[in-house]
């Protein structure tokens, strides 16, 4: 059955359920800066843009989701921040 | 005390000079404060506040207007209990009556561990000088009474903090009453004047670019809210800003019937009656970052439920309009002001869902920053720099709800 397209603005597309509505997902933010691979030798400067600093576009912005109330996995989308408009990634689950 | 006059006839409409001592980004509230303190303080008038679309049009008209004091930190009590005292004394400063009336907030909690932290937040407030009483719930219902505090809810009502001298005031009023004065000192409000670059030479900003031309400037002072990433990233200055919409809400006018501010932590709402009749509520920010000013239906679902808990006597009552203003929200939930690694170039942004109340202290403490070039006292600990020493300060507990 096609979920309810009145009940909210944002329908994501998971890449194993296809499109569900908002509230069946967590947001998991900005894709981060990986973790740093020698973590004794970095400073507190390099320490503090992975710890506290995410892209925040307006426009094209690579972001992760959790489908919590479905399959439970993780995935990868872009979400224009100003539309809206997703395009799912071609690698949902990297 | 003058009748507010038609916003018309309240400044001039200048064409932008070539050069000018401040640019200020961004016309509103914060913006307008700066730009009038930088004046009557400062003695610094050839200043200019640049502003994209139209002046206070942005966060400023989105607001839910709720100014009270009463934060966790010494550092963040001392700017808010500041911002506080100004309020008390700015419609006679402005010569504008703000509609600032003092007619208590309160924090209600439904859980054990808000009612820890409301007490534990009481008690610092109190080692601050800083107004704030804790109230069972039969003291909730005498003060405000058509609060449900009935036990058989689903969450009911444990107690309460007040803060009687918090309130709302009328937010146009305020941006037009500093646009008026600051105007008067001869600041020039330049509407329609979108920010499209930086002029720099090295690592000192000369001049910003705009849509109606380059514009030279002493110093540059950001006001930009929930854009500030979005500026800051024309002269490659990361942020660690996420910018979120927050929804808020009226309903159609009505009698006097709620008089005071009354905010759940726990549940989700804040609301407040304005003066004109109409419930204004406000809600947890959406889950993702957004530019759009608009959020999803759920989340003004959520909130409603949550303002039927507390009031069942709004349940009639139709909801007319409801918009979202980017909030501009920094890991540890306090704002950033200050110097940045750029000469001439300073910030004010961060403040997240709690800009509105701080406004004339931001204005304040920001033009002392600006003219002298160094923070002020009060924004001393606010700097971009705490991200790096991690000296944070952690107000996620005091927001008006966990966001």
């Amino acid at each position: 059955m096609e979920p309810p397209r009145w009940h909210t603005n944002v329908l994501i597309p998971c890449p194993w359920c296809g499109d569900r509505e908002e509230v069946e997902f967590r947001y998991g933010g900005p894709v981060p800066a990986g973790y740093p691979p020698d973590p004794q030798t970095v400073d507190d400067r390099a320490w503090a843009r992975y710890l506290y600093y995410r892209p925040n576009p307006k426009g094209a912005l690579e972001e992760r989701w959790v489908h919590t109330a479905g399959c439970r996995r993780w995935f990868r989308l872009t979400r224009d921040t100003v539309t809206h408009e997703i395009t799912p990634a071609s690698d949902a689950s990297a | 005390m003058r009748e507010p006059d038609s916003p018309r006839h309240l400044w001039r409409n200048p064409e932008p000079k070539k050069a000018y001592d401040v640019v200020i980004v961004g016309a509103g509230g914060h913006g307008l404060a700066t730009a009038y303190y930088l004046a009557k303080n400062h003695g610094i008038k050839n200043v200019a506040v640049l502003e994209r679309g139209w002046l206070a049009g942005g966060n400023m008209a989105r607001n839910t207007t709720v100014i009270r004091s009463n934060y966790l930190w010494d550092e963040s009590a001392a700017i808010y209990e500041f911002s506080l005292k100004l309020w008390e004394g700015l419609s006679a400063e402005l010569d504008y009556d703000l509609l600032f009336s003092q007619r208590g907030v309160m924090g209600l909690t439904h859980s054990l561990h808000q009612v820890r932290e409301g007490k534990r937040r009481i008690s610092a407030n109190q080692l601050n000088g800083i107004d704030a009483e804790w109230l069972t719930p039969e003291e909730v219902k005498a003060f405000c009474p058509i609060v449900n505090i009935s036990p058989d809810v689903r969450y009911p009502i444990l107690g309460a903090t007040l803060q009687r001298r918090g309130g709302i005031a009328k937010h146009d009023y305020v941006a037009w009453a500093f646009a008026r004065k600051a105007d008067e000192l001869g600041v020039d409000l330049i509407q329609n004047c979108e920010l499209t670059g930086f002029e720099l030479e090295g690592d000192r900003v000369v001049g910003v670019q705009t849509n109606r031309g380059p514009i030279a400037a002493g110093k540059v002072a950001l006001c930009a809210a929930g854009h500030s990433s979005v500026l800051a990233s024309m002269v490659g200055l990361d942020l660690p800003i996420q910018s979120y919409p927050l929804q808020a809400l009226v309903s159609e006018l009505l009698e006097p019937i709620l008089n005071c501010v009354v905010l759940s932590n726990d549940i989700h709402v804040y609301i407040s009656q304005a003066h004109k009749g109409e419930l204004v509520m406000g809600a947890g920010m959406d889950a993702y970052n957004s530019y759009g000013q608009r959020g999803s239906p759920h989340v003004i679902e959520y909130q409603l439920a949550a303002a039927l808990e507390i009031f069942p006597i709004f349940s009639r009552v139709h909801v007319l309009r409801t918009w979202a203003g980017i909030v501009d929200v920094t890991p540890d939930a306090s704002p950033i002001v200050g110097l940045t690694p750029i000469e001439n170039l300073f910030i004010n942004c961060g403040w997240g869902t709690g800009g509105f109340k701080a406004t004339p202290a931001a204005g304040w403490t920001y033009a002392q920053t600006i003219a002298q070039g160094q923070p002020h006292p009060l924004n001393t600990p606010f700097t971009l720099e705490r991200f790096t020493t991690g000296a944070l300060i952690d107000e996620h507990g005091a927001a008006a709800v966990a966001h």
